[in-house]
């Protein structure tokens, strides 16, 4: 199948792209590499969400946007979201990145933290090392042509030893829905170190914008004893497709810990994988989604165990409302040979219109004996005992009700790492829950 | 004024069943009423049709407390009402935590821009949960879940305590409770009559009304109550059983909505 793109993709464009920003040769072959690849692969084909029928051709044009010296220059809805970062942030207005600052103290322990564009100018060696290494090229046609046309994005390089207390912030951020907006993150922690990583994928369209796909891939490479915490809150407006993918390799006894809020109110495909490499690597998966009017949503969730003694946790829990859809996979893979390992998980959807749909299939794909695996799912609505319960104590029907979804969503939302992350998710909640 | 709390006649049906055949009840400010009866019999069924269970249609009578009529409220117009009903069953909700779910019932009795400040909350629930000697990471669980059945029972007091209620149902209140458990639910009941206050209490053991002495005792059968007296009838249940309430009546079976 052909897609007619909004942009054309090829190794002209992408070529004269590539040269446009400066980069390095290596860059501008995988580039050309990728937008090749695009025209043969086909999309990706999560179960039962048809994302092909999607506008997934509306990626936008290449466009430019000035530097800024501070957050206090982006429009203060953008602005509130990269408040208080202290150890870094990084901000990337649609197809490119205005801001980027690092603590010095940090900067001097030899931490990187800019965009990846600069990133790649700047410290060629250590992106070409790992660039396109956990989610390939070739997988598909998204994770080819998202290779071809990413910008922005992230480079987030945490030398041995290091631990970083503070979070690092990223604000991915979209006010023109005709600009590519394809950030890019890579993640890369060296043995022992330690650091918590968040971003926020926003968009400020307003009335009647055209349709925007927006691709979004994360790599993270946790070595050796390292503990990697990623954090992100999407909630882009209904012109917007979200398309991401994040994937994780953990190598020995190394830990990382996914938080994920899905609450674009868009057509969503949200793929997040651990691969558990390395013996003892450890991974753990917090998903929230609330789905409303018709949008339609595919989130998966994934831990492949290759390593003995890995660990996996995936927990999902997804509220839906009105026509939506969410098709929720868990997907635990154990390979042959990672035994004693231990993967569950667990999704679970609340219903709260009739027209809604939600499906949570657990996954389990075991090919070792010598492991433990568990899952649970269901699919229900608003208890009405509950819900009197909490009446006879004179509290109204809405307040009662929701209680009960907050406190549905509430194992993931308490585990959110940093309180004005979560005060943002919690106001987003409330804001999908009651609009 | 001192309370004032009346069922004229109440009949209420659980899916097209007629359980509660005509309940007339009385009760006053200050004092203390117990329902006794085999299982079966509707005590239950009569605590929810007062609170307005969705599932109990009320198909005749008036519950009135102080002038005004219980049945044309909602269910959470009726707390606030100053109606309690502590649960044979309480329900278990995940995620809400005990003493976010008690907050918010307090305020949900106050008027917007007055909601009671955390701190005094606070203060006033650790006063609360010490006397009923509950561990003070009780506030910080999740409502009832994973509670034992006695620390389902003892959070119930705790929220009547913090409610304030006029009118109290207290269903089996006492099952469930070890023996110490049980003085310190009774002694949390006893700490709350007063003169604006009236309990109902629902109960298959003398023992409970050892320690919550009441001034009326009622007996259920058939969805009627068709037996009442002072604290001696209960004593006389407790040593002698029902038979001798049924022969007097004429009652083979006393349960209703079997079939
Ligand atoms: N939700 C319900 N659905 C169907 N039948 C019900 C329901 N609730 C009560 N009943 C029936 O109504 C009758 C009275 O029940 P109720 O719970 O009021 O008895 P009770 O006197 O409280 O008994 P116990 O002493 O065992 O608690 C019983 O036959 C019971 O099965
Ligand atoms: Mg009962």
């Amino acid at each position: 199948m052909s897609t007619q793109l909004s942009t054309p993709v090829n190794r002209q464009t992408v070529s004269a792209l590539s040269q446009s920003k400066g980069e390095p040769a290596w860059l501008e072959e995988l580039r050309i590499k990728g937008a090749e690849l695009a025209e043969t692969l086909e999309w990706p084909t999560p179960e039962k969400v048809r994302i092909s029928r999607w506008n997934l051709a509306a990626i936008g044009n290449h466009t430019s946007q000035t530097r800024i010296s501070s957050v206090s220059e982006l429009p203060s809805s953008a602005s509130e979201l990269a408040a208080g970062a202290q150890a870094g942030l990084v901000v990337q207005r649609n197809s490119t990145s205005v801001h980027s600052q690092l603590s010095a103290e940090l900067a001097a322990k030899g931490v990187i933290f800019t965009d990846l564009e600069t990133a790649a100018r700047e410290h060629g060696d250590l992106v070409q090392k790992y660039l396109f290494q956990v989610v390939p090229q070739d997988e598909n046609k998204l994770t080819a042509l998202q290779s071809a046309i990413w910008n922005g994005g992230v480079f987030l390089y945490v030398p041995k030893n290091v631990e970083i207390e503070l979070p690092l912030q990223a604000l991915f951020y979209s006010d023109d829905a005709g600009a590519v907006f394809a950030p890019r993150v890579l993640l890369v922690a060296e043995n022992h170190s330690r650091v918590t990583y968040v971003d926020n994928v926003v968009s400020e369209h307003g009335e009647g914008a055209e349709s925007l796909a927006k691709q979004s891939i994360v790599e993270v490479i946790v070595k050796p004893g390292a503990h990697v915490r990623y954090a992100t809150v999407h909630h882009m407006s209904a012109n917007v497709i979200d398309l991401t993918v994040r994937r994780a390799v953990v190598e020995n006894d190394g830990i990382i810990e996914w938080v994920i809020g899905d609450l674009h109110d868009g057509h969503t495909m949200s793929d997040t994988q651990s691969l558990l490499k390395g013996k003892g690597a450890n991974s753990d998966a917090k998903v929230i989604s609330i789905g409303t009017n018709s949008q339609q949503m595919s989130l998966t969730t994934g831990a492949v165990h290759f390593g003995r003694n890995t660990e996996s946790s995936m927990v999902t829990r997804a509220v839906m409302k009105d026509q939506a859809t969410a098709i929720i996979n868990g997907i635990t893979k154990i390979e042959k040979g990672a035994t004693k390992s231990n993967g569950v998980q667990a999704e679970k959807v609340l219903m709260l219109s009739p027209k809604a749909r939600g499906d949570a299939n657990p996954i389990l794909l075991i090919d070792e004996d010598d492991v433990k695996a568990g899952h649970a799912a269901s699919v229900g609505q608003v208890n009405p005992e509950q819900v009197y319960y909490l009446m006879s104590r004179g509290i109204s029907k809405k307040d009662a009700e929701r209680l009960i979804i907050h406190g549905f969503l509430a194992p993931v939302v308490s585990e959110i790492p940093i309180d004005a992350v979560k005060e943002q998710l919690q106001r987003l909640l409330e804001r999908k829950l009651e609009g | 004024m001192a309370t004032q709390f009346k069922i004229d006649g109440l009949k209420a049906a659980i899916e097209g069943k007629d359980i509660l055949k005509g309940i007339n009840l009385e009760i006053k400010g200050g004092e203390v009423h117990a329902i006794m009866g085999p299982n079966g019999t509707g005590k239950s069924t009569l605590a929810s049709a007062l609170m307005g269970h969705p599932k109990y249609e009320v198909t005749d009578g008036e519950v009135i407390l102080d002038g005004e009529n219980l049945l044309e409220m909602g269910v959470d117009e009726r707390a606030r009402a100053g109606l309690f009903l502590g649960m044979q069953y309480p329900s278990e909700i995940s995620g809400v935590t005990n003493s976010d779910f008690l907050r918010s019932a307090i305020n949900a009795r106050r008027e917007e821009g007055k909601e009671i400040s955390l701190i005094k909350f606070i203060r006033q629930m650790e006063g609360k949960m010490k006397e009923l000697e509950m561990n003070p990471e009780f506030a910080h669980r999740y409502l009832n879940e994973g509670f034992s059945g006695g620390e389902k029972k003892r959070n119930e007091i705790l929220q009547m305590m913090m409610l304030d209620p006029k009118i109290v149902v207290l269903d089996e209140i006492d099952s469930g409770l070890d023996i110490d458990a049980l003085k310190i639910v009774a002694n949390g009941v006893n700490a709350m009559r007063s003169e604006d206050r009236g309990f109902l209490i629902i109960t298959h053991y003398q023992r409970l009304l050892n320690y919550i002495k009441p001034d009326f005792v009622h007996v259920m059968m058939q969805g009627r109550i068709v037996k009442s007296g002072g604290p001696e009838l209960a004593e006389r249940l407790e040593n002698e059983g029902y038979d001798w309430v049924k022969d007097e009546l004429g009652i083979v079976d006393e349960t209703v909505g079997q079939v």
